[in-house]
């Protein structure tokens, strides 16, 4: 097995004039968007704002298709916004808008593209297709920037409904869904890149392609798409950076269950000769699970620093956090079984597949089944 | 001897990997417990739920309260035990380990890692020994040069740095225990223990609560509610504990000046804001401050935060409809706050009224359900374009001022009701809505009493009195025939009709259209059953009509003519007439005026574990980060006096980043070794 690029944290530098450019362009965006929108904003949103930057500077510089793909979402948007004109209305009057790219369209052309993305890469490998699994890869780059630009096109929409009802779209189940689904998408392609090959696209797919059914679901049956105002105890910046990095923990140990399955299936002889080696899942597998670890363990801080300044307490032991706590120290458990020798092997597999179990029970199952301080998306 | 090996065996068991994931897993499982049970709920509830049966046995094994429960904390202090076991089993091993270069690692056992190569060189020793550690610096590797009888060892290693994060990430873990311990209800329940402080019941003046159920201004870990009213000001926290309550005295006093509560159009709540003052006791300095969700507020050490909002005793006026047949004062008026409870006075009712809760306003959807989508393009349409319009229709309107109150008769039995204030538009005409329910789980059944021509409920409930008024049923049943059968009928049909008309005004009197229907089940047979009923309805309308006309002409009033407005607000009287024989109560309270009083309630906390756990989490996260993410790799380059050369590579974990480090490690310095060859020489 080949890994396609080499030690990645030596490519947390710029190596060329596009990694500048894109710093730059960057940079000049978060100016543009202070001098712009400033006003909207509290000097937490500022700061977060200024943060971002550094952060997409250095994916985009690890991970250099990540800049096509950011630029590629950002100029959807900004075209959606200026088809806009201001005026909601033009929705359903602009050819491009209704059909194209305004949020809930662009949403449903992530959907459409996530399910053929599914299709072409279950294709390509039973029919060994490379051409099928390139064309999987390049429909899953499509979805993603649709959903982003989707995101980003419900943001601004939100603040035409009003000044007032106007908020960052991760603040409810139906745009976290779509969020879950963006980030697996982009943590997918990310491995996809970096071990060089396709053939785990079909698995990773399959738990994108189920949160989208849930998320087509939940939009025409429940009608949970419509843009709702924020109830007081969202409206913090620290629900901007807590979300986001919660659904990172997410999108990643779903990721890894995937792989778990893979991995399961390769051990008992099924699809072997199609699906990377074991040790390559297994180290995609400790690879997710290690960002989403991370990246879970500052989402539950965030959570609880937020919690403290909403509720007055860092930590009440309310059904939703007992869960996220539950989920770390699964993930924490993980951790350490793959540090033991003994451990490995099956076990670990089984554990990351359990783990998803788990994860969901506390992504959608707490808000289903149990009742809580967590006020968004009931369903 | 024996004791000192059975020491060791517990502490090895303690520090070792298996046990943490034991110990991870058994913490997590149990954590579940207390998100099946609600917790913290009034013990009465759980007593419904399980029977006097489990109900002391669930609250032996702490159910109620799994979080504060001795087994789980318990477990909780393995945990923190066995982290900390760990690292002071770690310490040593890892610190020597971090400073260690290993430079006298042999050659032998080089060879017997899993990464390793030997490479020719064309340089001499020192030009060896130049290129390579020149390429060991620019690759960020620390080196130690050990020149031995084998050759020159140079040992380079970088991302020590991994083990500090071990160290940073399990100690950490520790600090948050602890903090939280620190702000948990173990001091509480110390002091209850220690100081002899014990709960009292929650349904008391706060001056009637004796010193032992006071906390005093000494108290470092307290989180309680303030509960105060517009224009009233508090010095005392409520703290709620076990089923009881304890009062932490303030070293400061909070008024309210105005609660403000905002919503969007949608009804959705928007801002929660209390305008507060407040005043050190001690200094008598006082603060002017706003505060809101999300925007707490810190005094004395002590943090306030806008937990929630309640009525503060809004004053109300009520206009009693007197519901009794017969009755002859028909209204008389009453005056409650929320929360008050008050003895009806009005001609032999024995009832208290006991006003539960008020509402300013009240915001609801109002328009018609409309069909679901059939054709699944249109379907697909509805979701297309942007995400702020709504798929269906919504016509959210203000309906106005409810209250929420209970009747209690001398039994002690209580019925709650609901009423809004302004009459509500349904199906094109306006009532005003009372709702009624026998418990708190059940919903509210609505009495609509529609409104006349005035805009007045007087005109449904005149009918109504006349209808029910078992003295006026001859009178009724003899105009109803004389209007139906004209002046010639003859007296036996007219005797006939006449008693029919009687008897089925006594029936709807009795239980209103639910009689009415039993008796139509009863004696007659299926097949005319719809024809009869028909007949009934005729019946009850044209009396009501009767009656209305006597109501009309006993208040002084000119006869009126039929018309459709009219008809519809007799078979809408007819409706509430026979709902409000359901009602439970003699009397309909209508909200005339109010006069609104907001409280807010503010928690109050003062945590000294927090700052320790925020470091702790800080911490958390360094470590984190450091162990996944720094990596450890330690690269042995021996060069031989043969001009041979043993590049080895090590890693604290294995991965497969490893495999590809150490193969452009060993290219390159193959490269630097044979600066004239072609591509290295691979083993
Ligand atoms: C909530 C509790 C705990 C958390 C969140 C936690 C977290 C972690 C993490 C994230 C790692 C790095 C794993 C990796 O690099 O793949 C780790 C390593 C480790 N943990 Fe824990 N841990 C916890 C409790 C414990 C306990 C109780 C012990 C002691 C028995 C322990 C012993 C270790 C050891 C020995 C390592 C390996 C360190 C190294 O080789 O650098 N951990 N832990």
């Amino acid at each position: 097995m080949d890994i396609a690029q080499p030690d990645h944290s030596r490519l947390l530098r710029p190596t060329g004039i596009g990694d500048w450019l894109f710093a730059l362009v960057l940079a000049g965006a978060a100016v543009f968007a202070l001098r712009q929108y400033g006003g909207f904003m509290d000097v937490y949103d500022k700061a977060i704002l200024l943060l971002v930057v550094p952060g997409l500077a250095a994916i985009g510089w690890a991970w250099k298709p990540f800049r096509v793909f950011l630029a590629a979402a950002a100029a959807l948007a900004l075209g959606s916004v200026t088809l806009y004109q201001g005026d909601l209305a033009r929705a359903e009057q602009v050819f491009f808008l209704k059909y194209l790219i305004s949020s809930q369209t662009a949403i449903m052309w992530m959907s459409a593209l996530f399910f053929i993305a599914t299709g072409a890469y279950w294709l390509g490998l039973l029919a060994r297709s490379d051409f099928a699994e390139k064309t999987g890869s390049a429909l899953t780059w499509c979805a993603v920037t649709m959903g982003t630009t989707g995101l980003l096109v419900r943001w601004y929409e939100s603040y035409l409904i009003g000044t007032d009802v106007g908020h960052i779209p991760v603040s409810n189940l139906y745009e976290v869904f779509v969020l879950f689904s963006l980030i697996t998408g982009l943590l997918y392609l990310y491995y996809e890149g970096r071990y060089a090959t396709r053939r785990m696209g079909a698995f990773v797919l399959l738990v994108i392609s189920a949160a989208v059914a849930f998320l087509l679901w939940y939009s025409f049956s429940r009608e949970a798409h419509e843009i709702q105002p924020l109830i007081p105890a969202l409206q913090s910046y620290w629900m901007k950076v807590h979300v986001p990095a919660n659904f990172i923990g997410y999108g990643a140990f779903a990721l890894a269950a995937m792989i778990g399955v893979a991995d399961l299936l390769v051990r008992r002889g099924i699809l072997a000769s199609r699906l990377p080696s074991l040790d390559v899942l297994g180290d995609v597998m400790y690879k997710a699970i290690a960002i989403g670890f991370a990246f879970f363990t500052i989402a539950t801080i965030l959570g609880a620093l937020w919690a403290a300044e909403a509720w007055g307490t860092y930590w009440q032991w309310d059904p939703k956090e007992t869960w996220a706590f539950i989920v770390w120290l699964n993930y924490a458990a993980w951790l350490h079984i793959r540090l033991t020798k003994g451990l490995r092997g099956p076990m670990l597999a089984w554990w990351a597949v359990i783990g998803l179990l788990v994860t969901a029970f506390a992504f959608v199952g707490v808000n289903m089944f149990l009742s809580g301080l967590h006020s968004y998306g009931s369903l | 001897m024996r004791h000192r090996s059975t020491s060791r065996a517990l502490y090895e068991l303690l520090s070792s990997m298996r046990f943490a994931i034991s110990l991870l897993t058994i913490l997590g499982i149990a954590s579940i417990i207390g998100t099946v049970l609600k917790q913290n709920e009034p013990y009465n509830n759980y007593l419904n739920q399980f029977g006097p049966f489990w109900f002391p046995v669930f609250e032996k094994l702490e159910l109620y309260t799994v979080y504060n429960s001795v087994w789980f904390l318990t477990i909780l202090g393995f945990l923190v035990l066995s982290t900390s076991t760990c690292i002071v089993r770690q310490a040593r091993p890892m610190l020597r380990d971090m400073r260690s270069f290993r430079e006298s690692a042999r050659e032998s056992s080089l060879a017997q890692f899993q990464h390793h190569a030997r490479l020719g060189t064309s340089l001499d020793a020192d030009a060896a020994r130049q290129a390579t550690e020149g390429y060991l610096a620019r690759a960020g590797f620390k080196v130690r040069a050990n020149p031995r009888e084998d050759g020159l060892l140079l040992a380079a290693k970088q991302g020590s740095w991994t083990r500090i994060g071990y160290f940073l990430a399990h100690s950490a873990i520790v600090l948050i225990c602890l903090g939280g311990l620190l702000d948990g209800n173990l001091p509480l329940k110390a002091q209850m223990a220690l100081g002899g402080k014990v709960v009292t019941s929650g349904n008391q003046l706060i001056s009637d609560i004796k010193p032992e159920s006071r906390l005093g201004l000494d108290n470092w870990s307290f989180r309680g509610n303030v509960f105060i009213p517009e224009g009233k000001s508090a010095n005392v926290a409520v703290l709620n504990v076990q089923d009881g309550i304890l009062l932490q005295d303030l070293p400061f006093t909070v008024s309210l000046h105005k609660f403000h509560l905002e919503h969007y159009d949608t009804g959705m709540p928007k801002r929660f804001a209390s305008d507060i003052l407040i005043t050190d006791n001690a200094t008598g300095k006082s603060v002017e401050k706003t505060i809101e969700v999300n925007k707490p507020f810190e005094f004395d050490g002590i943090m306030m935060y806008q937990a929630s909002f309640e009525d503060g005793g809004s004053r109300l006026k009520l206009v009693g409809h007197d519901l009794r047949p017969g009755s002859t004062a028909a209204t008389f008026p009453a005056e409650a706050a929320v929360g008050d409870s008050i003895k009806l006075a009005n001609a032999g009712l024995d009832y208290t009224l006991e006003v539960g809760s008020f509402r300013a306003f009240n915001i609801e959807n109002m328009a018609n359900e409309e069909a679901a989508e059939t054709n699944t393009i249109a379907s697909l349409e509805k979701h297309l374009g942007s995400g702020a319009k709504s798929p269906t229709k919504k016509d959210m309107k203000n309906v106005g001022p409810s209250v929420q109150y209970k009747l209690r008769d001398s039994a002690g039995q209580a019925r709650e009701y609901q009423n809004y204030m302004q009459p509500i538009e349904q199906d094109g005409a306006w009532y005003l809505l009372s709702g009624m329910r026998e418990s708190p789980s059940a919903p509210f059944r609505f009495m609509r009493i529609p409104m006349d021509e005035d805009g007045k409920a007087d005109t449904s409930l005149a009918i109504r009195r006349v209808l029910l008024d078992k003295g006026r049923h001859e009178e009724l049943a003899r105009r109803f025939a004389g209007v139906m059968l004209g002046p010639d009928a003859a007296p036996a049909i007219r005797n006939r009709m006449q008693e029919t008309t009687a008897k089925t005004l006594e029936l709807f009197a009795v239980g209103g259209f639910e009689s009415v229907g039993k008796f139509i089940e009863s004696t007659i047979p299926e097949a005319e059953r719809e024809k009869a009923a028909d007949v009934f309805i005729k019946i009850l309308e044209g009396a009501g009509w009767e009656a209305w006309k006597i109501a009309r002409a006993s208040a002084g009033q000119p006869p009126l003519e039929m018309n459709g407005v009219r008809a519809r607000l007799l078979r809408d009287t007819l409706n509430a007439t026979s709902d409000s024989l359901h009602y439970g109560a003699p009397v309909y309270l209508q909200l005339e005026s109010f006069e609104e009083v907001r409280a807010t309630v503010l928690q109050v906390t003062r945590s000294p574990g927090k700052p320790i756990v925020y470091l702790g989490s800080l911490l958390l996260v360094l470590g984190v980060f450091a162990m996944l993410y720094i990596r450890e790799r330690r690269l042995f380059v021996l060069i031989k006096a043969s001009g041979e050369a043993l590049v080895a590579l090590s890693s604290n974990r294995k991965s497969l980043d490893v495999d590809e480090s150490f193969r452009q490690h060993r290219d390159a310095i193959a490269a630097l070794l044979n600066p004239n060859a072609g591509p290295s020489a691979r083993s």
